[in-house]
């Protein structure tokens, strides 16, 4: 056996340069940004008042304290437009969520039931999307269903519609980008769950005299509900921040704090108001998260 | 198969692959009008090799990709063997947090976080800002892939090798690292096409003469559609899907051989 100290050592390295990677470049920057979203806006470089002033000493960390305050929140709590798209960024997501859920689960079913030779290529059909630039998947659907896109001009040619019907740009459109986009998400991890159904309980019930409904309820769903809620977390989680998809397909009017974000920081450049709305974005998602972590932790211990 | 599961999955690939299918074949068109279809012409794609601006964004993008992909490699793979190797060790729920977070942290944050960083020590804007935030956000999905395969590892293999005297560094480049290669090498093709992809997190790390193709191509793309734009999109498709199932044959020849090689 090598010497114990040199192992304890190596273990030491394997551990610290990545813990010490990712302190530094999320852990760090969060309390930057929790920092930020309690100082004011100033008309310089960088635009916003500075960090602790060290050479200062104890006099600098007084009038950092002192220098603390919750305008941004109180700005950001008493505009409508905010908490309006808090609730749209949320709604929007969680209506996608359950698109997905219902979109996702016939694929990953039908998956499961295919011939075993299938299988590989079925899964890597699912992938191939997911590794494709997410930026033109969204970018796609722009030429779609612009007012004389592709979408509409099949269905006045087709005789079903009249005049052409304005989809872009409103949040039906966001939500198509976003059930489209993420659907290796919620597919991947159904089809994880459901490849480990026996079939032989399914014929059990059909056996015992279940219909294929209630068996369905009785077997299939529940033996999927880890990789439905594992899907749905990876879905909702990042929806409800998402940029992209509300920026291209979004109308004006659609509201999301991903967007908000984006516009307080680009074009209105106030970095102390985008830095609020983002620990306020954290807020909300503190507890969906947890309960991501704890389902991977969970699924990690059941593998391992 | 019945006649619903069937119809599920026609269903299904159809709507995960017409959008992409339309865009190729509108690439394509002769007219510059997008959605009138004015004959078959390369003509944009010709157009492309004199736009100087959006080579010289597709060039950063793949030298960002190249550096922050292999970096992440590095330290994904740390993490993945940090979290299924070490037991529990002091901060080790902390560090699994960090590790996950990211992965449906929504990318808004991370990039605002990033800057915030990058301007708080004071650092010069550019290529680099943005390949350490590509690495720092890919090496988290690298982790989670590598890990996949290390808790299917058998154990004992690494065991036998320290028994018979390796040293750890020794056991992990001869027993660990060729049997959790094929994962290794996934990952690291995963944050390849994650950087390249990347809008987010490059708009808000990036400064003077950094700027990256999907920068380039969402300023674009928000003025609306352009065979111009389908050309670059087709290009960039093209490239990424061939990556991805060259490797993929690669690895399925190197299991085959592996377990040809097993048998004999």
């Amino acid at each position: 056996m090598p010497d114990p100290q040199t192992r304890i050592r190596g273990r030491g390295v394997v551990v610290l340069v990545p813990y010490l990677w990712l302190v530094a470049f999320f852990l760090v920057p969060f309390l930057i940004v929790a920092r930020i979203s309690l100082s004011d806006d100033v008309l310089a470089q960088p635009p916003y008042a500075p960090l602790l002033d060290w050479s200062a000493g104890l006099g600098g960390l007084r009038d950092f304290i002192s220098g603390l305050d919750f305008e941004n929140y109180a700005f950001v709590s008493s505009d409508s437009l905010y908490l309006q798209s808090y609730l749209q960024s949320v709604w929007i997501a969680a209506l996608s969520t359950l698109l997905l859920m219902i979109v996702g689960f016939p694929i990953a079913y039908g998956m499961t039931r295919a011939p075993r030779s299938w299988r590989p290529l079925l899964l890597m059909l699912v992938i191939l999307p997911f590794w494709t630039s997410f930026l033109i998947r969204v970018y796609a659907w722009m030429g779609i269903l612009s007012r004389e896109g592709l979408l509409n001009q099949a269905l006045i040619g087709a005789g079903i519609l009249d005049e052409p019907l304005d989809i872009l740009a409103t949040n039906a459109a966001v939500i198509l980008g976003i059930v489209y986009s993420y659907l290796p998400f919620m597919v991947l991890p159904l089809y994880a769950a459901l490849d480990r159904l026996d079939e032989s309980l399914l014929e059990a019930a059909a056996d015992l005299g279940a219909p294929p409904v209630r068996s369905f309820w009785l077997v299939t769903f529940p033996l999927a509900r880890p990789g439905l809620i594992a899907g749905a977390l990876l879905c909702f989680i990042p929806a409800v921040g998402e940029f992209v998809i509300p920026d291209l397909l979004g109308g004006s009017d659609t509201l999301m704090i991903g967007r908000m974000l984006w516009t307080e920081f680009f074009s209105n450049r106030s970095w102390s108001i985008a830095a609020t709305i983002a620990v306020l974005l954290l807020i909300v998602l503190v507890v969906p998260m947890a309960i991501y972590q704890n389902v991977q932790a969970r699924s990690l211990e059941r593998r391992g | 198969m019945t006649y619903f599961n069937v119809t599920s999955l026609v269903l299904g690939f159809a709507f995960l692959y017409l959008p992409i299918a339309l865009l190729v074949i509108y690439s394509f068109n002769d007219s510059r009008l997008v959605s009138v279809w004015g004959g078959f012409s390369t003509r944009w794609y010709r157009e492309l090799w004199q736009n100087e601006a959006l080579l010289e964004a597709a060039w950063v993008t793949v030298r960002v990709a190249l550096v922050s992909s292999t970096a992440a490699t590095v330290l994904g793979t740390m993490a993945a063997l940090a979290l299924v190797r070490f037991g529990r060790f002091r901060g080790r729920t902390l560090f699994a947090g960090l590790v996950y977070a990211p992965l449906v942290m929504p990318e808004v944050i991370l990039g605002l976080s990033l800057l915030l960083l990058f301007v708080a020590v004071g650092l010069d804007r550019g290529f680099w800002t943005v390949t350490l935030a590509h690495i720092s956000f890919t090496m988290c999905f690298v982790a989670v892939v590598v890990q996949s395969r290390l808790v299917t590892f058998d154990r004992s293999l690494e065991e036998a090798a320290m028994d018979l005297g390796a040293t750890p560094l020794r056991t992990f480049y001869s027993v660990t690292l060729p049997i959790i290669f094929p994962a290794v090498a996934a990952g690291w093709l995963l944050a390849f096409t994650l950087s390249l992809d990347d809008l987010v997190l490059a708009s808000f790390t990036t400064g003077p003469g950094a700027t990256t193709l999907p920068m380039r191509i969402y300023s674009q793309v928000r003025l609306g559609v352009t065979p111009e734009i389908n050309a670059v999109s087709t290009i960039f498709i093209a490239a990424v899907t061939l990556i991805v199932i060259a490797a993929s044959l690669a690895m399925k020849r190197q299991f085959v051989a592996e377990r040809n090689g097993a048998r004999t």
